[in-house]
């Protein structure tokens, strides 16, 4: 159970190595051995989604994936969404004009959230986004604007295409 | 007025006799010493500029507890009771300590700490005191509470080591409610308290009370209960502490709202000087009162983290927060009314029973809950006499804190049920019964002894119901009942105080009492600041609303001003963030702090331009300005510049520092913020479950720094007092085993539960905080249970059933609703 591992992925485009035992989660190995501590851990059972991130474009719990599981895939984390000046990205400038986060914890799994559903419907409706942000917990903003910033972000990436 | 151990709080002289027209009673004035709000606005307060604290959350660039590494650090974990009530009759940490990876395991004897002890200034007969162990003693009071504490050198060999210990019990027998706890054949949750009643106190029984109960027209009695619930930060509680020899300092940095109290508690269970403790607070993920009083295992961590001289981290994983954490919420009350024939209350008679499970919180006590509600419960209503009584339970389960409205949400629930219940048995409309007793003369002075400063309790009423009637909502329920669904629209009007001063604080008697907030300013050498504040931000924005505040006392760009909280090395001393007490207190602090610096900056202005101090003032952008000579001005940073690198061009009694400091306490009651909450649900017949159609909040909570700001204030707030109304509850079997360890069983709601809301404001700046804010942290928690209780019933009007606790179950409307055609 406690035979390391030595695991090759690629996060936020960069190549990593990591020696790891069987057990250690995704999650921790972003956090703890890569220190990207922007994925943040709220339950360790896969509920409140604040450990979301992109795994091969689609988004998971990194709580609940094994990191030998994502052995030779690509991880995108909150890191990697700001420009390569540091500027914000849309969807981040959306969180902030509407005031989207409070505490700011649940805030990078809603953003990676947010990416993959923009991704995979990118004409979803106000209702279709409700439902597809319902995947994740925020205890400070009541959800009201953080579907407001996804939306409004969904729209003006419609316009733009 | 400061109260004796000795006189009862009902024998409080200064408290006004009962009127007969408590309306006109003339109140006290607002109190005439301290600043007061002379209506200044300038350019930043009142306008939603982007967040300070947004970049860096939003890039994945904040620091929270757990984000912490140091060098050489080792992981705690808890060996936790597996049993709610029991002898300990052996631990044995043998095994776990031969765990590959485990540097040490300690037991209560290991550590011999002190215990935490939150005391009440009352006799004998109205409080008990209790201690609460950093680690169980003897008996185990709770399933979760610690046991043994396992370092480690990573969490997972902490949970190997905490796998391995072995404790043993003589297991009792389990106090899970009132009934069992006040049973003759009760077991003693604590020897000290036999009955296991840590609190009783009769807070009031005016005169009249009996006889306005048999002169009533209409009397009313009903019993309402609020479920046990977790207030449920986002961010579980954790905590890395390290001993720093060059400081000769136990450096903690913990998720904590009042990092002073842990410092103070810290070092008295270490039994260590209070300098030799710092505590620190990173970005915290949510707080909610959970984290307003000070935890044991954080205490236990920094007690290892100094006896092995490395930095030790624990971080609660989420069953430990929900089943060990600091719950809160559950309270019975017995509400008795009496209306006269033209819907006036005459008399309120009331027991309140809160269940505060196995200890007493730092540094509020057990009789937090129901000390709150006795004082408080007459709400915005007019109520000539009134009988109260309030006890806290001892109980073997998790023990409780306040959370966000504190009792609030209860009492609330229990008078707006009152009010809905007399309506019907008056054939009066529900809202006109409120209009008729609403408060709307101030200042009030109730018969609680309470004075209300202004405030829009009436007109929030009219808004809210306006709202309702002009967008037809009664015509849809009309609608909708000829369909034969079941449509109701639900209202809850209330106040709550905000600015809780240490002589309101005083007045509950705590021994500890919170009250000021301390802030220092300085201005480095390029005219920015840095401001400091005893409040502790974790999600409401008080770099951004603050630096706003400060910005415009100077008439500076706000970006110019950066908040430092969350050091206890920073300021002397400061009571953090609960009880919607930031920008009333600490924003008073702050913006009196920037006041004192700008007359620093004119004195050395003066001698500069050569005149006299009188002569000069700030010029709203950055300077002082010479008043007969507006041509002749000096900038801020002209004006640092010398202060800092050339001071020698300043006479000997012009002083060169650019800091000040002042410090702010509410006078008198405090200030009340108010609102109406309106709500329209459908209960649906098949499924009994509640959906909510519209939420909308009319709220007043003064002069708004920050519109955005105060708005997710309050939907934040209503989404958590929906989640009470609708979803959330812990609940425990007969054995105090407790039902929800996993957001599996505890329904935390989603963004497919909660409803947009619309949230009008209404405006009553406070006459005595320095701004005219008052607090806008918990309202939309408080107004939500009642508002969303009573919309439900409001849809079974038909059916003869009155539901009168949360969380509502979808079982309960389903009977309800089966019991109709």
């Amino acid at each position: 159970m406690t035979d390391p591992h030595l695991l090759s992925l690629t996060v936020n485009g960069a190549e990593h190595e990591v020696v790891v035992e069987p057990r250690r989660t995704l999650a921790d190995v972003l956090r703890h051995d890569l220190r990207l501590t922007g994925t943040h851990v709220g339950c360790e059972h896969g509920v409140c989604g604040a450990c979301t991130v992109l795994l091969d474009d689609a988004p998971v719990r990194a709580c609940l994936v094994f990191a030998v599981q994502a052995e030779g895939s690509e991880v995108r984390t909150v890191e990697s969404l700001a420009g390569p000046d540091g500027g914000l990205s849309d969807l981040q400038q959306a969180f902030t004009d509407h005031h989207a986060l409070q505490c700011g914890f649940c805030t990078p799994g809603f953003l990676l959230l947010a990416e993959g559903v923009l991704a995979e419907q990118p004409d979803a409706s106000r209702e279709e986004v409700r439902e597809a942000l319902s995947a994740n917990l925020c205890r400070c903003t009541g959800y009201q604007t953080i579907v407001d910033a996804v939306c409004a972000t969904a729209r003006a990436r419609q316009e733009a295409r | 007025m400061t109260s004796t151990p000795t006189v009862p709080a009902d024998a409080d002289p200064d408290r006004p006799e009962r009127g007969d027209h408590p309306g006109d009673h003339p109140g006290h004035h607002p109190p005439s010493t301290g600043p007061r709000f002379d209506g200044h606005r300038g350019r930043w307060v009142g306008a939603s500029v982007p967040r300070h604290e947004d970049p860096r959350l939003l890039t994945g660039r904040g620091r929270f507890v757990d984000d912490i590494a140091l060098s050489g650090m080792l992981h705690a974990g808890f060996v936790r009771a597996t049993v709610a009530h029991a002898r300990l009759t052996g631990i044995d940490l043998t095994a776990t300590r031969e765990v590959e990876g485990v540097v040490a395991a300690y037991d209560a004897a290991d550590l011999a700490l002190g215990d935490i002890v939150a005391i009440l200034d009352r006799p004998a007969e109205e409080f008990t005191p209790t201690a609460m162990p950093i680690l169980a003693k003897d008996k185990v009071r709770f399933v979760g509470e610690p046991v043994a504490l396992v370092v480690a050198r990573d969490p997972y060999a902490v949970e190997d080591g905490i796998e391995a210990a072995q404790v043993s019990y003589d297991v009792l027998d389990a106090v899970t409610g009132e009934e069992s706890a006040l049973a003759s054949d009760a077991p003693r949750v604590h020897d000290e308290a036999p009955d296991n009643v840590l609190l009783d106190v009769s807070m009031f029984d005016t005169p009249g009370v009996d006889e306005a109960f048999a002169d009533a027209a209409v009397t009313v009695d009903v019993v309402t209960r609020s479920g046990r619930q977790n207030a449920l930060p986002l961010e579980t509680r954790g905590v890395v502490a390290a001993w720093d020899a060059r400081d000769d300092q136990l450096h903690v940095a913990t998720t904590t709202q009042v990092p002073h109290q842990v410092r103070t508690v810290l070092a008295r269970c270490l039994d260590v000087p209070e300098r030799t403790v710092r505590v620190t607070v990173p970005d915290m993920g949510g707080g909610f009162g959970q984290k307003c009083v000070v935890g044991r295992e954080e205490i236990a961590a920094a007690a290892a983290a100094k006896r092995l001289d490395r930095p030790v981290k624990w971080i609660e994983d989420r069953r430990e927060a929900l089943t060990a954490g600091f719950l809160a919420r559950e309270q019975r009350y017995r509400t008795r009314a009496a209306f006269d024939a033209d819907g006036q209350i005459t008399a309120l008679d009331v027991d309140i029973v809160c269940d505060m499970g196995a200890y007493s919180c730092y540094p509020f006590t057990a009789g937090i809950e129901p000390l709150m509600a006795s004082a408080e419960m007459p709400s915005v209503y007019r109520v000539p006499a009134y009988r109260v009584r309030g006890r806290a339970l001892t109980s073997n389960k998790a023990p409780t804190a306040p959370y966000r409205g504190v009792s609030r949400p209860q009492y609330v629930v229990a008078i707006e049920r009152v009010m809905e219940r007399a309506a019907r048995e008056l054939g009066l409309d529900p809202v006109e019964v409120r209009r008729r007793n609403v408060i709307t003369q101030f200042p009030y002075t109730g018969v609680n002894g309470v004075t209300y400063d202004p405030g829009t309790y009436r007109e929030s009423l009219d808004l809210a119901e306006a709202t309702m009637r002009d967008e037809g909502w009664y015509e849809e329920r009309d609608r909708a009942a000829a369909q034969g669904r079941h449509l109701g629209i639900g209202y809850c009007c209330f106040s709550e105080r905000t600015g809780y001063g240490s002589e309101a604080f005083a007045k509950r008697r705590m021994t500890v009492v919170p009250g000021f907030d301390i802030s220092e300013i300085r201005m480095d050498t390029s005219g920015a600041v840095v401001v400091t504040s005893g409040t502790m931000n974790h999600g409401q924005s008080h770099e951004t609303t603050f630096a706003q505040i400060v910005a415009d006392r100077l008439g500076i760009d706000v970006g110019l001003v950066k908040l430092r909280q969350g050091d206890t090395e920073r300021i002397s001393y400061g009571w953090g963030t609960f009880a919607s007490r930031s920008v009333t207190i600490g924003g008073s602090a702050v913006a009196l702090a920037s006041e004192r610096l700008g007359e620093l900056l004119c004195r050395i202005a003066a001698h500069l331009l050569e005149t006299r101090p009188e002569n000069v003032a700030l010029d709203g952008d950055g300077g002082v300005v010479q008043l007969d000579d507006p041509t002749r001005r000096l900038s801020f940073t002209d004006i640092a510049d010398v202060a800092h690198l050339r001071a020698h061009l300043l006479p000997k009694d012009v002083d060169p520092t650019l800091t000040a400091t002042a410090s702010f306490d509410v006078p008198g009651d405090g200030t009340f913020s108010n609102a109406t909450h309106a709500v329209v649900v459908e209960a649906d017949p098949g499924t009994g479950q509640v959906r909510i159609l519209r939420y909308a909040c009319v709220e007043d909570c003064g002069v708004v720094v920050h519109p955005q700001v105060v708005d997710g204030q309050c939907r934040g707030g209503i989404a958590q007092g929906i989640a009470g109304a609708l979803f959330e509850e812990v609940t425990y079997d007969s054995h105090g085993e407790p039902s929800a360890a996993s957001f599996i069983d505890y329904l935390v709601p989603t963004a497919s539960e909660i409803p947009d809301v619309s949230i009008a404001h209404l405006e009553t700046p406070c006459a005595f905080t320095a701004n005219g804010a008052k607090g806008a942290g918990e309202g939309g928690t408080i107004g939500a249970p009642a508002a969303v209780l009573n919309a439900v019933n409001d849809a079974l009007r038909d059916t003869g059933v009155e539901l009168d606790s949360t969380p509502i179950h979808p079982w309960t409307v389903l009977a309800a609703l089966e019991g109709t055609p």
